[in-house]
Formats: C-alpha cells, structure tokens, sequence
C-alpha cells in the first residue's frame, strides 16, 4: 500500500473534520466480537474508551475523518468550503475501511466518525458514506462504533440505512438561529435540516417498538442521534442557544447537543469575526447543558442564570453558581432533610455526591465534616448548607458572597479571551 | 498472630476464603498478618505468626457445617471487596477484613459513604477501575510478523499501576478474539492464541517490538486531529498523565505540538487581509 500517499490525504482530511467536537463512543448497544471467520473485530461496551488526548484536550476514541473535503457549498464558518484555497484530498472506500481496520488492530481506537463535504449530489455522497460503514460491518464483521454524518437532502432510504449500520448518526445544526444560518450558510435551512432529525426519530422509534416484537428486529441507530451548534460566529447570546438546545433535545430526543467555539480557521471568509469566543464560554454552554440533562434545571432556569442584559451567562463562574446567588431565599439547604432536587441546586455538589448523601443519611445524622469527605471542596458548599453541627451564619444574605465564593481567577485560556 | 498466605496478588478467592474462616471464627483484624506467596518468601515470615488452617474446631474448618451461624456477604461487598483487592497498597487485605466484619454487625455499612473505612476501600476500588479503564485504552500493540495472515502476532507492553492484568484480559479477548495478541506487563504476560489465554511471566520493556509500520499514519492523525487554536493542556494532563507516555507512541509528539500551537494561531490572525480586520474592528465597535 502507498502509505505515504495515504498518510499526506489522512493529514488533510483529519485536519478538515476537527471542528466537529464529538467524539462520543459511548450509550451504544452492548456488541463483542466472536472467535471465527465471521467473528470480526472491535466490541463497545457501554462506557466509551477515549484512547488518546490531544493537547486541546479532547478526546480521542474514534477515527475522525472525512471521506473528501471537496465541497459544493460554501458555508462561510467552514474551512472546505467552496471557495476556500485549502489543499483537497480524497478517500475511497476501501482506503477507509482499511485504516478503520489499521488503527483498530493496535487500539489506537474504538470505532469511525466519518463525515464528508458534499460532492457531485447529497445521495452520491451520503452513498458513498453508507458504502464504508456497510463494508465495514459486512465484509470484516466490524462491530466497533460507527458515528456517521448524514446529509439532510439525501434519500431518506440511504439515511435509513446509515442508521442500520451506524451506532450514531447526527445532522449539524451549525448555527442557533435560521438569520444566522442565512447569513453565514446561506445553502442550508433549519427547516430542512430539522425536517431530517424528525425522520431520524421516527426511524429510531419505530426500531424500538419492533424490537418489542421481534427481538432480532434491526435497530436503529442505537447510540442516537446528536448535533452540533457553532458558538461564537454569529451574534446569539447563550439564552437563545439554550433555548435552542432545550428545544431540539425536547422535539427531536438528541442524545446529545454539542457546542464547538468559533476556531479561526485559515483563509477565514470576510463576514467571520477574526477572533474567537473565549473558551470558557463553550465550557459553560457545556456546563449548563449538564445542568439539563442531570440536574434538573429547564432551560428557563438556566435563562436565569444569564445577565439580564447581555443574555450571556457570566465567564468567571458556573452557570450554578450564578443561578444560587440570584436565588438567594433557597439557601442554605438541609443535607440532612432537604428533598434530591433542592440538593442538586446546592452548587459545588455533583449529582454523585447527592446520591452518596441520600444513601448515607438514611443511617446517620450528617455533619460537615460527613459531607466534606463526599465532596471535592466544603469551603464552597458550605455557605449553602445545613448539617447536624453547621448553620451559616445567614451568610447567604451577605452582600459580599459572590467574592466569597467565586474562584479566583485562573488562566484558563492559554490565549486569553 | 496468624499469617494467612494468599496465591498470588490478585487473589481473590484466597483471601474470600480465609476471611470467612476468620471473621467465623472472630479472630479481630489485629490480629492477622496478610500476605502474597512469592518466590522465597519463606525466611521473611513473621516469627512469632502461626499459620491459620482452623483445622481442629469444628466451627473453623472451612466448610458449612450445621451449627455454623450463617454467613452471607452481601453482593455489593463482594463486587467491591473483588476490584478493591487488585490495588498494589499492601493494606488491602486488612482493610477489606475489617469491612467484611463490619458489614456482618451492620449489614448497611457499606451505605455509608461519609464513613472513613467505607471512603478508604471505596477509594482503592476507584483507582483499580481508572487503572483497568486505562490499559483498555492505552494498551498499543505493534505488529511483528511478515504481512502473512497467519503469521501476524500483535504485542504491546505497558505498565499498570495495580494487579489488574488477569482481571482486564476478557475486555482484550471480546475485542479482538480473531487476532494473536500478547500483552507484556512487568509482573505477568497474558497471550491469546487460537481461542486460548495463557498466562506468562513478567517481561521487559526490550522483549516488545519497538515500532510499527502503521504507527507513522497513527502519528499523522493524531496531529493533524489536534486544534492548534485551543490549547488545554491540563484537560490532556488530567485524563492522560505523563507516566503513561513512555508507552504511547503519539505522546512523543506532544512538546512540539504545545510549542507550535501558540505560534501558529497568532500568524493565522496576522494573515488575515488588513481590510478585514478594519471591517471586523469597525463592527465589534
Ligand atoms: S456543507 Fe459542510 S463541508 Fe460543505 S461547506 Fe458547508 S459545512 Fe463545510
């Protein structure tokens, strides 16, 4: 095999698909490979392996790559765009499946996230994305993850099929609102593309209910489908992203809602802002996404948490935080009496420490000393509290609270904001 | 004193054994002297420690017998009693023995998280899973063979923190039952050929192959994956420490990466045309 060839077009095509945050190989369907020639390779196991880290952090478990970063739109936020001068490479099918296969062998991963720009036709394309995962599961018995990007203009019976052989499959929704989507991809359309999540749930619904049935019925997509917004490119504030991520967990029943800040990219369009959102801004998207999913707070309350004038949730503290020092009369909480949701409010305890609360006071009266060793930091929980032998001193009344527990400021950024 | 003996360091049907004669027969914790069989261990046995059989009292004979008060242990002791005893702290064993006693007085002491023993042993567990978790990914295995399907061994060598080799070959064994692999660890080897796991001794870091052919794309993908524009280098310390890259052959990469990154975003904003950034700053105005 010409590996330096294959090494010089996986270089591009990897470096093309690292805008899209997910990496997610996890919540699948318990799969394992069998000794035999059709026993094949790669298992998932529930909990996603990330096998490697790059330096920004991220996770690696998955081989993500396009199949070819040509492209006949020209979304102005993509560095494949039509008009952008970046160096195009292409894969075949083959070339994937045996690089899939390649890494696979020497656990360098655990599965394919495969996208691709749109070339010649969306059914060409999303095609040629189905070839890959179908050789991979049929011909070599790959029982890996496979996350496959689907086109929203394709034919709905290749997307079905993605869906047959894919663990995941995902629609970017790219940006939160139809005017910035306008503006910055003017041949995509929120309609269209949540016309295609709405067939994927159906897909994945019907899946399920067969399964009802008839155990052996196919399923469907069963890592879910996720999305991805672009924070930063255009003028929405946090509450309108919220907003919009509530709303697409709440219609569609997204697995999950990825955030990506804006990365200037090389050879940036000119209607892009040149810099980028600080990080920490994505991390506390992230944060009050958690917040939704685990804790218990609508996106109403989350709205809450946000200035009231800029719409943005503040950058040097956690969206729980915020939303506690707004809602002062709900404090302190008592550890020993207070019901699950109000102990999940308290900020600085995670949703393992309430449960290891729940478990414990059932037994014994809880003093602060109890819940310091269920926590990471008593000094941060504490002005929230109630225990057998602590009472703050009305310390959440006090006007210099927020200096009081606000962190103090830490170099987060390597480049600053 | 008594000296109980287990097999080998991940021996947990020994010590299940020998803890459930001993708490039968109430011998306090104190008491017990824990340790693993080696290869000429013999002359550093405590001399004043006699060897605990329970052999001639009847309540102490290992088996069930009649009279014999009964003795259940509960499944979320065993499961955690299971994975805490692969930890490398020699304390395990005590630890574990005095947990089991407590769970027999107070069946809901494992429900006490706020509890120290219960924190302790709950804390051994954790660093034995993050352990396993961690060898099921960074485990890399280099190709040694001629291409000839046959012939392809897969080998890797790492170097785990605790006693999990044994207890973590299933997870390699269900992911690729179709390759021959062996993975060398200090303490022992494990090697999976024609359906068939076998266990070896202890290796060295020089009996693994040094390199691979695939291991340049590998290199290429892993820094062509990496955002120069958002560094966090803390997040990838956090998940990936820095006693596991001997063993990775991306993490050789990683100085040159962090010091390209800085400089590389900084040119990406200076190449942008002046007249953009004259319209940018006008309209952040
Ligand atoms: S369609 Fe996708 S690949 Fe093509 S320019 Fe738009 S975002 Fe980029």
């Amino acid at each position: 095999m010409a590996w330096l060839d294959t090494r010089q077009k996986l270089e591009i095509l990897a470096d093309a698909a690292k805008y899209d945050a997910s990496c997610a190989s996890s919540g699948t369907a318990k799969r394992q490979s069998t000794r035999g020639a059709k026993g094949g390779i790669g298992s998932t196991e529930g909990m996603g392996i990330c096998h490697a880290y790059a330096p920004d952090g991220r996770c690696i478990s998955l081989l993500k790559i396009l199949l070819t970063n040509s492209c006949v739109f020209d979304c102005h936020y993509c560095i494949n765009r039509k008009s952008s001068n970046v160096r195009r490479a292409r894969f075949s099918v083959e070339e994937v499946v045996d690089l899939t296969l390649a890494f696979c062998r020497r656990n360098y991963i655990e599965g394919l996230f495969l996208s691709s720009g749109i070339i010649r036709s969306p059914d060409y394309t999303m095609e040629r994305l189905v070839a890959v995962a179908r050789s991979l599961r049929e011909d070599h018995g790959f029982r890996g993850y496979i996350h496959l990007k689907t086109i929203p203009d394709a034919d709905p019976d290749l997307i079905r099929e993605a869906g047959l052989h894919a663990d995941r499959i995902s629609i970017n929704v790219e940006l939160p609102t139809q005017a910035g989507l306008t503006r910055l991809a003017p041949e995509k359309s929120s309609a269209r593309i949540e016309g295609a999540m709405g067939r994927m749930q159906a897909e994945m619904i019907d899946s399920a209910d067969a399964r009802k049935r008839y155990r052996k019925a196919p399923r469907f997509a069963p890592g879910g489908q996720s999305t991805q917004m672009i924070v930063g490119a255009d003028a929405a504030n946090d509450r309108t992203i919220i907003d919009r991520a509530s709303s697409l967990y709440g219609r569609f029943g997204l697995r999950r809602v990825y955030y990506s800040a804006f990365s200037p990219i090389p050879a940036a369009s000119a209607v892009l802002p040149l810099s980028r959102p600080p990080l920490i801004r994505e991390h506390r998207l992230y944060q009050s996404d958690w917040l939704m999913r685990f804790y218990g707070f609508s996106a109403q309350d989350v709205g809450n948490a946000t200035d009231a004038d800029t719409g943005n949730l503040p950058l040097d503290i956690d969206p729980k935080l915020a939303w506690a020092l707004k809602h002062r009369d709900s404090f302190p909480v008592d550890v020993n009496r207070a019901p699950r949701t109000m102990l999940l409010r308290v900020p600085g305890l995670g949703v393992k420490a309430v449960n290891a609360i729940l478990h414990s006071r059932r037994w014994r009266s809880l003093r602060l000393e109890d819940v310091g060793r269920l926590t990471t930091s008593v000094a941060k929980v504490r002005p929230f509290l109630i225990a057998a032998d602590w009472r703050p001193v009305a310390l959440a009344d006090r006007a210099d609270l927020r200096p009081r527990v606000t962190p103090p400021p830490r170099q987060l950024d390597l480049f600053g904001a | 004193m008594y000296q109980i003996k287990l097999d080998a360091p991940d021996d947990f049907e020994g010590w299940r054994a020998a803890a459930r004669r001993l708490a039968r027969a109430d011998v306090p914790p104190e008491r017990i002297i824990w340790s693993v069989e080696t290869a000429g261990s013999g002359s550093a046995d405590d001399l004043f420690a006699e060897a605990f059989s329970g052999a001639g009292r009847p309540d102490m004979d290992g088996s069930e017998s009649a009279d014999a008060a009964p003795f259940a242990i509960s499944r979320a002791f065993l499961d955690l009693a299971q994975t805490a005893l692969l930890h490398s702290d020699p304390a395990r064993f005590a630890l574990l023995y005095m947990l089991l006693l407590r769970t027999r007085r107070a069946p809901h002491a494992l429900h006490d998280k706020a509890d120290p023993l219960v924190r302790r042993v709950e804390a051994l567990a954790q660093a034995v899973r993050r352990d396993k978790h961690k060898m099921r990914a960074f485990v890399r295995f280099r190709e040694i063979g001629n291409g000839d399907d046959a012939e392809r061994h897969f080998v890797a060598w790492f170097e785990p923190d605790h006693h999990i080799v044994r207890a973590n070959a299933g997870f390699f064994v269900r992911r690729f039952p179709n390759m021959r692999w062996s993975i060398l660890t200090p303490a022992t080897s494990i090697h999976w050929a024609d359906g068939i796991l076998r266990e070896g001794p202890g290796a060295n870091r020089s009996d693994a192959p040094d390199g691979d052919p695939v291991e340049d794309l590998w290199k290429g993908y892993y820094s062509a994956i990496f955002n120069p524009a958002r560094l966090k280098v803390g997040a990838m310390l956090s998940e990936m420490p820095k006693k596991y890259w001997r063993n990775l052959p991306e993490a050789a990469l990683i100085p040159a990466l962090i010091a390209g990154a800085q400089a590389r975003e900084a040119a990406m904003i200076a190449a942008a045309p002046r007249k953009e950034r004259l319209s940018q700053e006008r309209m952040s105005r």
